[in-house]
C-alpha cells in the first residue's frame, strides 16, 4: 500500500506538525540554553556578561536540589501508584452490572474536569484547613486533634490533591480496556474452575497491562511539571518538604527574577524528563509492539 | 506599526460601542485587598467625570500580581498602566529608571499633606515615583472580653513578655480559643515581615553593616525561639500555612486572643457585618523588648505609573483621584469614615470625624513609630524595616521564611533553622557579591 | 462482561460504586453547597452549613466585582481555537503515521511527546520576550498558538493510535468493490474516524480550559480567561469561602456540563491504543 507517491504525501502532510513543533522546541529551547549562559536577572539591568556553566553550578549546589529532585520523583511515583491502583479498582467496580451505572460514572470522571488551581483552592481551603475544613471540622466532631495536613505531610497532601484530579483520567482509560475483555475467556476459566482471584491475575492482569502503560506514560509527562497545586497550597513548604524541580525553577526564575539560573534549571529539568522519557518510551515501546 | 494595529483593532472593536469612540483604556493591576476592591466599586466617579478614559481591571492575588507585574516592568512589557506596588519596590524601581516620577502632582493634591514616613519611602532622590493608596504599620489588637475575663490590663505600649502572659491567659484549646495568632505562612511579605520585625525590637538585624548575615546572633535566636514558644503553646493549629489572610478569618470568628499584624485589618475586624468580635476589639502598640524598638513595620500599598505606558496622562490623572482626599471623602461618604484607606495623609488624622474611629490615634502613632531608615538598634546597610530593599531580598526573604515555617511546623529546631537561614542566605549575598 | 449475577450481589455492588462515587465527587459537590451561604455560614460545621439559609449573594458580589462574561468567552475562544487549528494540523499527520508507517514514525512520534516535557517555568521568559516584541502579549492569539503547540504531541498520539485500530481489510474490501479514493475517504473512513477525532476535541478543549500557567503569565485585562478570574479570589481579606466557591463553582461549570454531555464521545475514543 506504501508506495513513493503515497509516501511523499505522507511526509506533506506529516511536516507541518514536525516544523511546528520543531520551532516551538527548538526557538525556546534555544534562547534558555543561551540565558543559562549569562548572569542575568531582570532586576539588575545592564549588561549580562557570559559565564559559562557557573549557573549550572549555582542551581546544582542548591541545598534544596536534591530534595527537589527527590520530591519530583515521589510525587509522580506516588500519584502513579495511587492513580493506577485506584483507578484498576474503580475500573473493576464500574464495570459490575449496577444500578445508575451512568451517573456513577459522571461523578467519577467530574475531578478531571476541575482547573488544577480550583482544585488545590478547594482541598486547601474547604477541606485541609484545619480550623475551618471539613476534615477539621469532623476530626473536633468525633473528639480528635485535627490534623494539619498542610504542615505535617505536604508532599502527601499535595500527592493526594493530585491524584484526585488524575483518578478519573486513569479510570476512564482503563475501564475501556477492561470493557474489551473477552467475556468467554473469564467465563471458561471460571468453568475450568478457576477462582477469582487467579482469573484476575491470570486474565485481567495482562489484558490491562497495555493500558496501565499508557496511562503511566501520558500522566507522567503531566505529572513532571506539576506546578499550580504546590504554588497554591504550600508554595514548597515548609522548608522545602514539597518543592519539586518545577517550583525550584520558578522561585529561580519567578522570584528571583534571576533568568540565568532559571534557565539552567530549566535546562537540567528538560535533561532529565528526556531521561525519563527515554526510560518510559522503552517501556511503552516494550508493551506497545508486542 | 504595532500601536497603530492595536489602535485599529481597538477601534474596530469599539466601533459597536460609538459612546467609546476616542477613548482611552489604562489597565490597572491590583491586588485582591478590600479597599482595592472598593477603589474598583468607586471608580465610576472617576470615569464619570473623565469620560475620554477607560479602566480595565487586573485584580489578583499578591503573589501573582507581584511576579506579573515585576516580569512586565522589568521587560517593559507594557501590559499595565497603573500598577499596584510596595514600599519595597518603589526605591528599587525608582532607582532603576522604570517609574515615571510624580513630581508634578497639582497644587490640590497636596502633597505635603502625605505622611512623612510613608512619603519618604516612596522617594527616591527626592523624586516621588508613587503615591500611596494606604499605609499601615503593625499593632496589637486584642479582645477586651478576654483580657478582662483573664484578669488583666492591656498597657498602650506593652513588652513580649507581658505578650507571653496574657496569650496564656487567654489560651483555651477546648473553646478553641487561642491565646496569640501570628503570621506562619512562609514568604518575604508573610511570615517574614512578622518576624523581621519582632527581631527588630529583640535587637536583631538581617546585615550588619558590611553585609554579613546576622541569623548566627545571639538576638535572632531570642526572637525566633520566644516566637516558637509563643505559637507552639498558645497558638491555633495549622499555624504554618496561615498568613494575614488566614489570620484575619480567624479573628474575625473570635478564635484569637491577640493578634499582631498589619493596621489596616482594624478596619475589618471592628466591621460588624464580617467580623463576630466587632464590639471587643482593643489595640496596643506592638511589643517591645525593652531595647528602644517595637516591633512594627511600615508598608504602603501605592500605585505607580511604569516608564513603559503609552498613557502616562490618563494613568496620572488616575493614581492622583484615586490617592486624593477627594476619594478618602467619596469613601467616607458612601461607605463610612472607618473604611477610608487609612494612613497616608497627616489631614486625615486631624479630621475630628476620624478621630472619633477607635483605631485611627494607635495606626497613626505606630506609623509614626517605625522608621525604615534606622529600623533595629544596631546600624544596619539596608533600609526598610520588616524587608531589606534590595533586588535579592524577595528570594532570600522567601527562602529563609521556608526555613521558619518549617520550625513552626516542628520539622527542624530553631537552632536547625537559623543556621540554614544563615548559610543561605551568605550563599545568595555571595553569588550577588555583597560579601566574598 | 455483563455476566448475570443475583440481585442481591448487584445491589451490594451498586452501593459500593456509588459510596465510591459520591466521595470521588463530593469536593465538587461541596464548593456547589458553599457557593449557596453566605461568607459567615460557610465555614460553620458540615451540618451547620446544610441547615443554614441558601441564597445567590456570592454569585452576585462575584459578578458585580469581575466580567464573568468576558472571561468565559476568553476561555471558550481560546480552548475552541487552539484545538480546532490544532486538529486541522494534527489529522493529516496522525493519518499519514498510522496508514503510511515509515522507519522512523515511532521515534517522530515519541519525540513529539517529548517536547511537552519541557517545564513551561523554565522557558517563560524567552516566550515572553518574544510574545512582547511581536505585539502578541494580553492577546488571545497568543494563547491559542501557544496551547495548540502544547497539546499537539497529545492529539496527534491519540489520533494516531485511534487511526492505526481502523481495519484495513475494509479499506481494501471498499476499493475492490470499485469505491473512489474519494468514495473511500468520505464513505468510509470519515464515519469510522469521527469518534476518534471527537474524543480527541473533546480532551483537548479539556485541556485548554484548565490550562492555568500561560494563561495567567501572558494576558493582563484584555485576554484573561476564567483561569485568571479564580485567581482574583484565591486568598483575599477576610472570609472568602462563599466567594471563591462561587467564582470556583463559575468557573468550572461549563466544562463540566460539557465533559457530562459529551462523555460517551469523549470515552470511545480515549484509548490511546490501549485495547486490542
Amino acid at each position: 500500500m506504501s508506495t513513493k507517491a503515497s509516501r511523499s504525501a505522507a511526509r506533506a502532510m506529516i511536516s507541518p506538525s514536525v516544523l511546528l513543533l520543531l520551532c516551538w522546541m527548538v526557538v525556546p529551547l534555544a534562547m534558555t540554553v543561551w540565558f543559562s549562559l549569562l548572569r542575568y536577572n531582570l532586576l539588575m539591568p545592564g549588561a549580562h556578561p557570559f559565564v559559562g556553566l557557573e549557573n549550572y553550578q549555582y542551581f546544582v549546589s542548591d541545598p534544596a536540589f536534591t530534595d527537589a529532585i527527590v520530591n519530583t520523583l515521589l510525587l509522580v511515583g506516588g500519584v502513579l501508584l495511587i492513580t493506577v491502583v485506584g483507578g484498576v479498582l474503580l475500573a473493576l467496580l464500574l464495570d459490575l452490572p449496577i444500578w445508575g451505572q451512568g451517573i456513577v460514572r459522571i461523578m467519577v470522571i467530574a475531578p478531571f474536569f476541575v482547573m488544577p488551581t480550583v482544585s488545590a483552592l478547594v482541598w486547601k481551603n474547604m477541606f485541609f484547613d484545619p480550623v475551618n475544613g471539613l476534615f477539621g471540622h469532623l476530626a473536633k466532631t468525633i473528639g480528635v486533634q485535627p490534623y494539619d495536613f498542610l504542615a505535617q505531610a505536604p508532599l502527601a497532601s499535595i500527592i493526594g490533591i493530585v491524584s484526585w484530579q488524575w483518578l478519573p483520567f486513569a479510570t476512564l482509560i482503563l475501564l475501556t480496556a477492561l470493557q474489551s475483555l473477552d467475556s468467554e475467556q473469564l467465563e471458561a476459566a471460571e468453568m475450568d474452575g478457576a477462582g477469582a482471584f487467579a482469573r484476575f491475575y491470570h486474565i485481567v492482569v495482562p489484558h490491562l497491562a497495555r493500558a496501565v502503560t499508557v496511562v503511566i506514560l501520558i500522566q507522567t509527562i503531566f505529572l513532571l511539571s506539576v506546578f499550580a497545586e504546590i504554588f497554591v497550597t504550600t508554595n514548597g513548604g515548609p522548608g522545602t518538604a514539597s518543592t519539586n524541580l518545577t517550583y525550584l525553577i520558578y522561585k529561580e526564575s519567578l522570584l528571583s527574577f534571576d533568568v540565568g539560573t532559571g534557565s539552567a534549571g530549566g535546562v537540567i529539568a528538560i535533561i532529565l524528563a528526556n531521561i525519563v522519557a527515554i526510560f518510559l518510551m522503552r517501556m511503552i515501546g516494550r508493551n506497545l509492539d508486542a | 506599526m504595532t500601536p497603530k494595529f492595536r489602535a485599529l483593532m481597538g477601534a474596530c472593536a469599539t466601533a459597536a460601542l460609538a459612546t467609546a469612540a476616542g477613548a482611552e483604556t489604562i489597565t490597572i493591576a491590583t491586588v485582591n485587598n478590600g479597599d482595592m476592591i472598593r477603589m474598583q466599586k468607586l471608580a465610576d466617579a472617576f470615569t464619570e467625570a473623565n469620560p475620554d478614559i477607560e479602566l480595565e481591571w487586573v485584580t489578583l492575588e499578591e503573589n501573582v500580581l507581584r511576579q506579573r507585574v515585576t516580569q512586565d516592568v522589568a521587560t517593559s512589557g507594557g501590559q499595565f498602566d497603573v500598577m499596584t506596588i510596595g514600599t519595597y519596590e518603589v526605591p528599587i524601581w525608582g532607582k532603576q529608571g522604570w517609574l515615571v516620577p510624580l513630581d508634578d502632582l497639582p497644587e490640590s493634591y497636596d502633597v505635603d499633606d502625605l505622611l512623612p514616613a510613608i512619603r519618604g519611602g516612596l522617594t527616591v532622590d527626592g523624586s516621588l515615583y508613587a503615591v500611596p493608596f494606604y499605609g499601615e504599620s503593625s499593632m496589637v489588637m486584642y479582645r477586651k472580653d478576654l483580657m478582662e475575663e483573664a484578669g488583666l490590663e492591656m498597657p498602650d505600649a506593652p513588652s513580649w513578655d507581658f505578650i507571653k502572659e496574657a496569650a496564656a491567659a487567654m489560651t483555651d484549646k477546648e473553646a478553641e480559643q487561642y491565646g496569640i495568632c501570628l503570621r506562619g505562612k512562609a514568604g518575604w511579605g508573610e511570615n517574614m515581615a512578622f518576624l523581621s520585625a519582632m527581631a527588630n525590637s529583640y535587637g536583631a538585624r538581617w546585615f550588619d553593616e558590611e553585609w554579613n548575615p546576622q541569623f548566627d546572633g545571639e538576638a535572632w535566636k531570642a526572637a525566633l525561639t520566644d516566637y516558637l514558644e509563643l505559637m507552639n503553646e498558645y497558638g491555633p493549629p495549622g499555624a504554618s500555612s496561615n498568613g494575614f489572610n488566614e489570620n484575619l478569618a480567624l479573628f474575625q470568628q473570635g478564635k484569637c486572643g491577640m493578634w499582631i499584624d498589619a493596621t489596616v485589618a482594624a478596619s475589618f475586624v471592628t466591621n460588624p457585618t464580617d467580623s463576630t468580635v466587632a464590639e471587643d476589639v482593643g489595640f496596643a502598640l506592638a511589643p517591645d523588648k525593652g531595647l528602644g524598638k517595637r516591633g512594627n513595620w511600615l508598608w504602603a500599598w501605592s500605585l505607580a505609573v511604569p516608564a513603559g505606558t503609552d498613557a502616562e496622562a490618563s494613568a496620572k490623572k488616575f493614581v492622583e483621584w484615586a490617592t486624593s482626599k477627594e476619594y478618602t471623602e467619596l469613601v467616607a461618604e458612601t461607605e463610612g469614615w472607618a473604611n477610608v484607606p487609612p494612613g497616608t495623609r497627616t489631614s486625615l488624622y486631624e479630621n475630628p470625624e476620624y478621630q472619633k474611629v477607635p483605631f485611627a490615634q494607635m495606626t497613626l502613632e505606630s506609623i509614626n513609630a517605625a522608621d525604615p531608615t534606622n529600623p533595629t538598634v544596631d546600624p544596619v546597610p539596608y533600609t526598610g524595616v520588616q524587608f531589606v530593599a534590595i533586588p535579592e531580598f524577595q528570594a532570600i526573604g522567601t527562602a529563609v521564611g521556608q526555613q521558619f515555617s518549617a520550625a513552626l511546623a516542628g520539622q527542624v529546631s530553631a537552632e536547625e533553622a537559623l543556621s540554614r537561614a544563615q548559610a543561605l542566605t551568605e550563599r545568595e549575598m555571595k553569588r550577588a557579591g555583597y560579601i566574598k | 462482561m455483563a455476566r448475570a449475577v443475583t440481585p442481591r450481589r448487584k445491589a451490594f455492588n451498586t452501593l459500593a460504586a456509588w459510596i465510591v462515587g459520591v466521595l470521588v465527587f463530593f469536593p465538587i459537590l461541596w464548593i456547589v453547597i458553599l457557593s449557596f451561604k453566605t461568607e459567615g455560614d460557610a465555614i460553620k460545621t458540615p451540618l451547620a452549613v446544610l441547615s443554614a439559609p441558601w441564597t445567590m449573594e456570592s454569585y452576585a458580589v462575584v459578578q458585580e466585582r469581575s466580567d464573568y462574561f468576558r472571561h468565559f468567552w476568553n476561555s471558550v475562544v481560546i480552548s475552541l481555537g487552539s484545538t480546532v487549528i490544532g486538529l486541522v494540523i494534527a489529522v493529516p499527520s496522525a493519518w499519514a503515521m498510522a496508514f503510511v508507517p515509515g522507519r522512523r514514525t515511532k521515534d517522530v512520534l515519541m519525540w513529539m511527546l517529548s517536547t511537552k516535557m519541557l517545564p513551561p517555568v523554565g522557558v517563560l521568559l524567552p516566550i515572553y520576550l518574544i510574545c512582547q516584541s511581536l505585539g502578541l502579549l494580553d492577546t488571545k492569539i497568543a494563547l491559542v498558538v501557544i496551547l495548540m503547540l502544547i497539546n499537539l504531541p497529545i492529539m496527534i498520539w491519540m489520533l494516531y493510535t485511534y487511526f492505526k485500530e481502523i481495519p484495513r481489510d475494509i479499506l481494501e474490501a471498499a476499493r475492490m468493490d470499485g469505491a473512489s479514493l474519494k468514495e473511500e475517504v468520505l464513505y468510509v473512513l470519515l464515519p469510522m474516524a469521527v469518534p476518534g477525532i471527537a474524543s480527541t476535541l473533546l480532551l483537548n478543549i479539556i485541556l485548554a480550559w484548565n490550562e492555568s500557567f500561560w494563561t495567567l503569565n501572558l494576558t493582563a485585562a484584555k485576554a484573561a480567561p476564567l483561569t485568571a478570574f479564580i485567581a482574583s479570589y484565591s486568598s483575599p481579606e477576610g472570609l472568602f469561602y462563599a466567594k471563591l466557591s462561587a467564582a470556583s463553582t463559575m468557573a468550572i461549570a461549563p466544562i463540566l456540563i460539557m465533559g457530562w454531555f459529551s462523555q460517551k464521545q469523549l470515552v470511545r475514543g480515549l484509548t490511546f491504543g490501549a485495547v486490542k
